[in-house]
């Protein structure tokens, strides 16, 4: 989610790091621009030069490349190519985005290979995968790059026959011109060698010609070796005299290794070496924590050591840490006027001069990713190469802060991309791969680093924890007239800069001061709260305590009032519109997810819609039995509109979920078969973070570790009969993200749905899986 | 040194009798479709079958499987063809992946003893496995389908 963090925090206020990007682009000029540039070098152009309107990928690290022959590659036998640059943690986007290129080249799926491309932005552009932005900002390069092959072999036909490049026609994996007819292995080499068309050059297909986009008929890649065991994720990596190491970490974050006896350790047989890593102090970006690592000749032996190491650690600044008192501290901060971030009309007089007031507070606990692949990586240093195979979500970063750790040049590096076996942002962090690095460097040998359960769940970069709080002034009519919504939460800027206490602006964009209601009396406000543990982005990131604060509030608030929920919450969204930032009183560094505002603005049309159509599908309105209730949530998040109309049953004081309707609008829906898969996931994981997910902290140190402590929904509870409605675009309706805006609205639509069915309101996350009498 | 039979071949595991049957088969006997999730038997992602039946590879000691049968993703069918591994296929039922070739054993050992299994027969054999993507409504429906063919 965060566009080149380092960039953006270089020594500049936080105020002032990024500029308004309310106004458009005016397409006219930026295609007049691009022309020009493109007239100089026909080849190796950045994106920007083709694209049709402009995504924030352009402004990413290394952009958008436009780069059809590096992408693409034809065998003579016609087998083809496509280099998926993203990494793959089960969005589904190894399938999804060379399968545009695909389908807009005319290439058959089942004779297209998959080149995962190793960490080379340079090469590939932003490989970043995170922020919900791989189909949003890269659909149009890939399209532009399939459309520019096809014409490629096209023209090369064209040469051929002595025919005029209007007269061919390239079909599923074939060239034809009246009767002649070319496979594309056989046009290959000329048509790979072919000038790289122009963008005015470039003819695109119609939409009722895609046979994939949009189908949702593409198996997911790798599927075969998944179900057979093939598949290769991080762990997998095994090379010729490769060593395992564990590493003993700091038990709270920043506390010092006091003394270590090792004895026993060594004496564990397999164990063959004891190395300490220098313990790093916050902010440290990705650095290791450091600590005391084993190493053995097999996984089992290495943890065998670790259990067997006597580690003295001294104290540290954060080894105070204590969830209880610092959520009882964040309240306290929370009640009072926080940092105004935006404000409309008069908040103070409208609370003292309507009738009623009414005012909640919703928190919630850090958590941790537990990517069912807990963190792992295998790394081979030389003296002059550095080889690393990771399951990393961005393979250049890696590659960057390993170079720099090595002290080695970038080009002496090179980072492998493996499946990953699951991600969430976790893997965004590249810690585990700059441990094995360091190590591989230090033994000589190639290592792999296994993080265990524990190591995950105890030393994760944790999604930040909340107070959030709302207040509302409500008039004799029961309008709402004013509203407060104070945010006070530690901030992920800690993992990388000195601690301010306050959220930054990529923090503030995720559902608090874009929140789309329209009261007139409004303050959104930032409390300050440090950070005493590594602070990072997890799935959906802030919009997750937003949505649940804010969708909870509106359900209450109807509740308050007597009245229906859903229709109190169109009232507080409001009038059609798309919301204007500057009149609204934003602050000027709003981030509206690195997009440029006017591409991407907020419609509440499209809020509402997805809202009526989750209550539709769900029957809202209709009795439910006794101890059973539908709850409703819309949130945007990514750029995307999502709702969730859940329905509860309370079986013998167990929160049972029978039925879910997800409704999304995410512009052009590419693969809505992936895009059902994500948001089915979106429903389980939702579940399972308000009702199980709180790693708390006593003396600086998380107290859950497994799976026994860190509870997941299983099947025997899992949400059923989810069903996924898709909003239907045009290619036209920029595509927006999946991955991420899907589960915010789970949590609120679930607490609300508790409500109905037991009466019982649930404001505090993770709030277990039973109700009790 | 411990003797056992991996996927119908006779192996020698050089390991000490208590080392997990997981990482022997990992990171000594080289078949990497069995995977480490939680190292406590809480998430069943290491699921493997021994003389039949499914456990928990992480929790079980090389010396408890002397001289048995170890089954693992790489053995389940010859032709990678389990109905079970069919079914997947034909509903797309992974997100990562990661923690399918745990829920693949422990289905296929659902329906061996169990041809016919309730929706709540399905969600109760399959309690031990997490997929932390969320992949449970498809893998109860893909379990149906081989069942079924529903």
């Amino acid at each position: 989610m965060l566009p080149s963090i380092e960039k953006l925090i270089q020594s500049v206020p936080v105020e002032e790091q990024q500029p308004m990007t309310f106004i458009n682009a005016s397409r006219r000029t930026f295609l007049q621009v691009s022309a020009a540039g493109f007239a100089v070098a026909a080849f190796s152009q950045p994106a920007e030069a083709f694209i049709k309107y402009p995504v924030g990928g352009t402004t990413m690290a290394h952009g958008l490349r436009y780069e059809p022959t590096i992408f693409v590659s034809i065998d003579g036998d016609g087998t083809v190519s496509i280099v998926a640059h993203r990494s793959e943690m089960g969005t589904g986007v190894r399938t999804s985005l060379p399968m545009v290129l695909a389908d807009e080249m005319g290439a058959d799926w089942d004779r297209v290979k998959l080149i995962q491309a190793p960490g080379d932005e340079p090469k590939y552009g932003n490989q970043d995968t995170d922020g919900s932005r791989s189909m949003r900002h890269h659909i149009q390069s890939m399209r532009q790059m399939g459309a520019s092959v096809r014409h490629m072999l096209a023209k090369t036909a064209a040469k051929k026959w002595g025919v005029s490049i209007d007269d061919v026609d390239v079909g599923v994996h074939v060239v034809t011109s009246g009767a002649r007819e070319a496979g594309f292995g056989e046009l290959a080499v000329d048509a790979m060698n072919e000038v790289v068309p122009t963008f005015d050059e470039l003819t695109f297909r119609s939409e009722d010609e895609f046979r994939y986009m949009g189908k949702g008929n593409v198996p997911m890649a790798d599927i075969s070796d998944i179900t057979t065991g093939k598949a290769i994720y991080g762990a997998d990596i095994m090379l010729p005299g490769m060593k395992v190491a564990v590493i003993a970490r700091p038990p709270a974050v920043g506390e010092k290794i006091a003394k270590v006896n090792d004895k026993k350790a060594r004496a564990v047989a397999g164990v063959e070496d004891i190395i300490e890593l220098p313990v790093t102090v916050m902010p440290a970006k990705f650095a290791p924590l450091g600590g005391v690592a084993v190493i053995a000749a097999h996984t089992a032996a290495a943890l065998k050591g670790r259990d067997a190491l006597e580690i003295k650690w001294s104290k540290g600044p954060h080894s105070e840490y204590n969830s209880e008192a610092f959520t009882k501290e964040m309240r306290k901060t929370a009640g009072k006027k926080g940092k105004v971030l935006r404000s409309e009309g008069d908040l103070a007089k409208a609370i003292k001069s309507q009738s009623k007031s009414f005012a909640a507070e919703y928190t919630q606990q850090h958590m941790a990713h537990a990517p069912m692949e807990p963190p792992v990586a295998v790394a081979k240093v030389s003296a002059d190469f550095a080889e690393i195979w990771a399951p990393v979500q961005s393979p250049y970063g890696t590659r960057q802060d390993i170079a720099a750790a090595l002290k080695m040049p970038i080009d002496n590096v090179r980072v492998n991309v493996t499946l990953l076996g699951g991600g969430f942002g976790r893997k965004s962090k590249c810690d585990f791969a700059l441990e094995a690095a360091l190590l591989a460097q230090k033994t000589g040998v190639p290592i792999k680093v296994q993080w265990t359960r524990e190591d995950d769940i105890m030393h994760s970069f944790y999604h930040t924890t909340s107070v959030e709080r709302l207040e509302a002034a409500i008039d004799k009519k029961g309008k709402v007239t004013g509203l407060r919504y104070n945010s006070v939460s530690p901030s992920i800027l800690t993992t990388f800069a000195p601690d301010s206490g306050h959220q930054f602006f990529i923090e503030n964009g995720m559902g608090h001061v874009d929140m789309p209601f329209e009261v007139p009396n409004l303050s959104i406000e930032n409390g300050k709260a440090m950070a005493h543990t590594r602070i990072g982005w997890f799935r959906s990131v802030a919009n997750i305590p937003r949505a649940f604060a804010v969708q909870s509030f509106a359900s209450e608030l109807a509740h308050e009032l007597g009245r229906d929920e859903k229709e109190v919450l169109l009232e507080l969204i409001g009038s059609d519109r798309k919301l204007d930032p500057i009149k609204q009183g934003f602050p000027k560094n709003f981030w509206d997810y690195g997009e440029v505002y006017d591409e991407y603005p907020i419609d509440t049309m499209r809020l509402k819609n997805v809202l009526n159509l989750a209550a539709d599908k769900a029957g809202w309105g209709k009795s439910t039995p006794a101890g059973e209730g539908w709850g409703l949530a819309v949130h945007r998040a990514f750029v995307t509109y999502a709702a969730a109309a859940v329905r509860v049953k309370i079986v013998n004081g167990q929160i049972r979920v029978p039925e879910v309707h997800l409704a999304i609008d995410c512009g052009y829906a590419a693969n809505p078969e992936r895009i059902r898969s994500q948001l089915e996931g979106a429903a389980v994981m939702g579940m399972t973070l308000a009702l199980h997910s709180g790693v708390t902290y006593e003396d600086g140190v998380a107290q859950q570790s497994n799976f026994d402590t860190y509870e997941m929904v299983r099947s025997t509870n899992h949400p059923e009969n989810v069903h996924v409605h898709i909003v239907d675009h045009p290619f036209s309706v920029h595509a927006s993200g999946v991955g991420e805006p899907g589960l915010p609205p789970i949590a609120p639509a679930l607490a609300n749905a508790i409500f109905k069915a037991s009466g019982k309101r649930f404001r505090d996350m993770p709030f277990g899986d039973t109700i009790k009498a | 040194m411990v003797n056992i039979k991996l996927n119908g071949v006779d192996k020698t595991i050089d390991a000490a009798d208590d080392t997990p049957l997981l990482w022997a088969i990992r990171d000594l006997a080289g078949l990497t479709g069995t995977k480490y999730g939680c190292g406590a038997g809480l998430c069943g992602a290491c699921t493997v079958h021994v003389d039949g039946k499914a456990v928990r590879s992480c929790m079980t000691s090389l010396s408890e499987v002397k001289g048995k049968e170890v089954t693992t993703i790489e053995g389940l069918s010859s032709d990678g063809n389990h109905k079970i591994q069919q079914a997947w296929r034909e509903l797309n039922v992974p997100q990562c992946g990661f923690c399918q070739a745990g829920q693949i054993m422990q289905a296929a050992d659902l329906l061996k003893g169990n041809p016919n299994p309730t929706d709540d027969e399905i969600h109760k054999a399959m309690e031990g496995n997490i997929c932390r993507c969320g992949c449970y409504q498809r893998i109860v429906s893909a379990i149906r389908h081989a069942s079924t063919g529903a």
